[in-house]
């Protein structure tokens, strides 16, 4: 198994009362599955893709992800940890503004010891990957919704990573741009072999991952 | 692509906002530097004192004068190398508001005392021959329009008379801390109509200017100087160039505390638009900081992303403040030297006003940053990508 989640608990806390998020997680998911997260907001969903991407930790259990426990990391060694097994892909694209769509795509890079040749080779690939090659000294506000997520598409990629987890990534799109957008996580998955979690409200989104699982309020049914 | 194109453009994002902060900090360096300038006007005296150099007055006041027959015993004291005298002549030039320092000296030791003073060896030969001559600074000269060889008349307030003078020697100042902006002539022309006009005030000196062989003496000189006259008519108080000039920058002490101050408010008050500008700023990117934290970014990637931004405006401003403030305080010279050229003979930005107005820049750039680098290191990645939308 590719991701193993066990016995995993989350809750907030909201002044003096716990909320708890998610009770008790087991989940597994193996190399090359397309898994898509459902369920109402509030139900855990994002929590728990955050606790598998190591952007956050549980209260107890265990995430293991290709073998290390990331519950037990340092938040040093997380973000490294990160910056070399995961690619995400958010509901709103989160591209820098100030940076081109090759910038953006870029960034993953600068934490690597890449020549600048080789950043500009791995840059041009993602994009081509995602069919943006020509729009890659275009900025954030000169693209349309789609073309926005297709770079970060791309920016997750960019690292050939372990893990890729998308957060309601048509969420924020029309359908036409969705489709391209789903069409393309798919494509990542089939002919690139991608690991990919999936958090979706949209059942269209769902049908195009292997697997759908539920939450309800903190359960995975 | 490299962090420091990531900061000029984040820089660069709201233009307008970071012009207008970078203005704010130009317009408080230039009232820092005008400040600090006024200050280091107040204190040029101190800076061009000798180490070596003494003066010596009537220990009641400097209103009170003192024989000219101490001048031998003084020069006998060990360690002494050198004697002159002078007295405060305190003329008006046509009008009162024509007020420049004036001294009686005697000349030859007076200008072997104050080296600092460059007078061509022809003019101070000239100078030294001709008993109603008189030599001014180039500052004075200038004011005037006076050359070589010019008369002129002063109207006598603590001597009175109508004095006659003819120029035969401008000097210039061998640092820029000195003083251009004074007249020396020959006491012996003060004293000769003194002698007939008032002869109780005939051999009389305001103060000696004793130089001191060595530092390691000036101590012992002090004492032994004033010791000569205990118990005399008119004692005397000895003390150093340094301590003499401070003697009168005490009387306005308040003023230049006040300065002071307001010199640091201003630096606070630049602080807080910039703070107020950098929390807006990083409060806005809120969600690419947890962005860039989720990509991998470390903590010391987003301290330099915000620090960087803060110093940048905050140097950018500084340095546009030191622009203007170069020529606006050679201006002010200029104005000063023709207007209340004797308040402050001296009015240049030193070298030292121009790093504490780039040091405090810097130190405005750092510490307006701080705040909201903490907050974005310390922010939870999953709160900051709540913040998105």
């Amino acid at each position: 198994m590719l991701v193993n989640v066990e016995s995993v608990s989350k809750s907030y806390k909201r002044g003096t009362q716990k909320i708890p998020v998610l009770q008790n997680i087991n989940l597994a998911v193996p190399e090359g599955e397309f898994l898509a997260l459902m369920g109402p907001s509030g139900s855990g969903k994002t929590t728990l893709l955050n606790l598998i991407a190591g952007i956050d930790k549980p209260d107890t259990g265990t995430v293991k992800v290709s073998g290390t426990d990331v519950t037990n990391l340092s938040e040093s060694k997380l973000a490294g940890w990160r910056a070399r097994h995961i690619g995400f892909i958010f509901q709103f694209y989160n591209l820098m503004p100030v940076l081109t769509a090759f910038e953006n795509v870029e960034l993953p890079l600068l934490l690597t010891s890449l020549s600048k040749k080789e950043r500009r080779k791995h840059v041009e690939a993602a994009l081509d990957v995602v069919g943006l090659t020509d729009r890659m000294q275009h900025y954030p506000n000169q693209l349309s919704g789609g073309q926005e997520q297709r770079v970060a598409i791309a920016r997750a990629i960019v690292t050939d990573p372990t893990l890729v987890v998308a957060d309601e990534p048509t969420g924020d799109l029309d359908k036409v741009s969705a489709d391209e957008v789903l069409t393309l996580l798919d494509r990542l998955n089939k002919e690139f072999k991608k690991t990919i979690i999936m958090v979706t409200h949209d059942p269209r989104a769902a049908e195009k991952a292997h697997v759908a699982r539920h939450f309800d309020k903190g359960v995975l049914e | 692509m490299k962090i420091l194109k990531l900061i000029f453009k984040n820089t660069m994002r709201h233009k307008l906002r970071s012009f207008l902060t970078a203005v704010g900090i130009a317009i408080a360096i230039i009232a820092f530097g005008l400040l600090r300038t006024i200050i280091d006007a107040y204190f040029v005296g101190v800076d061009a004192s000798s180490d070596t150099r003494l003066i010596t007055r009537n220990a009641v006041s400097l209103t009170f004068p003192l024989p000219l027959a101490y001048r031998e015993k003084i020069a006998n004291v060990p360690g002494v190398s050198l004697v002159s005298y002078g007295q405060w002549f305190g003329a008006t030039y046509i009008d009162q508001k024509n007020f420049f320092p004036q001294f009686a000296v005697e000349p030859e030791t007076f200008l072997q005392l104050y080296p600092e003073f460059l007078l061509p060896e022809e003019q101070k030969n000239t100078f030294l021959k001709e008993r109603n001559s008189c030599i001014v600074g180039r500052k004075l000269a200038d004011k005037y329009g006076w050359k070589s060889g010019d008369t002129f008349r002063l109207i006598g307030t603590i001597f009175p008379g109508d004095w006659d003078f003819v120029i035969r020697g401008i000097f210039d100042g061998r640092d820029p801390a000195t003083d251009e902006t004074s007249m020396y002539f020959h006491w012996k022309y003060l004293d000769e109509r003194l002698n007939l006009t008032a002869r109780s005030r005939s051999g009389q000196i305001g103060t000696y200017y004793i130089s001191v062989e060595s530092r390691d003496n000036v101590v012992r000189v002090i004492k032994e100087v004033d010791a000569l006259f205990e118990n005399s008519l008119a004692e005397t108080l000895t003390e150093t160039e340094r301590e003499f000039q401070l003697s009168f920058i005490s009387m306005v002490g308040t003023v230049i505390t006040a300065v002071r101050i307001i010199s640091v408010v201003v630096i606070a008050i630049i602080l807080l638009v910039l703070a107020n500008t950098m929390v807006m700023t990083s409060r806005e990117r809120i969600a690419e900081y947890a962005v860039l934290k989720t990509l991998g970014f470390r903590p010391h990637h987003i301290a330099s992303l915000i620090f960087g931004e803060s110093i940048t405006i905050a140097i950018v401003g500084g340095l546009l403040g030191l622009l203007v403030t170069m020529p606006m305080i050679k201006g002010f010279s200029i104005f000063l030297t023709q207007n209340l050229g004797s308040f402050f003979p001296v009015f240049e930005i030193t070298n030292t006003t121009l790093a504490l107005a780039m040091t405090a820049a810097l130190a405005v750039g750092l510490i307006a940053g701080t705040f909201p680098t903490v907050s974005a290191v310390k922010m939870k990645i999953s709160d900051g990508l709540r913040s998105v939308g």
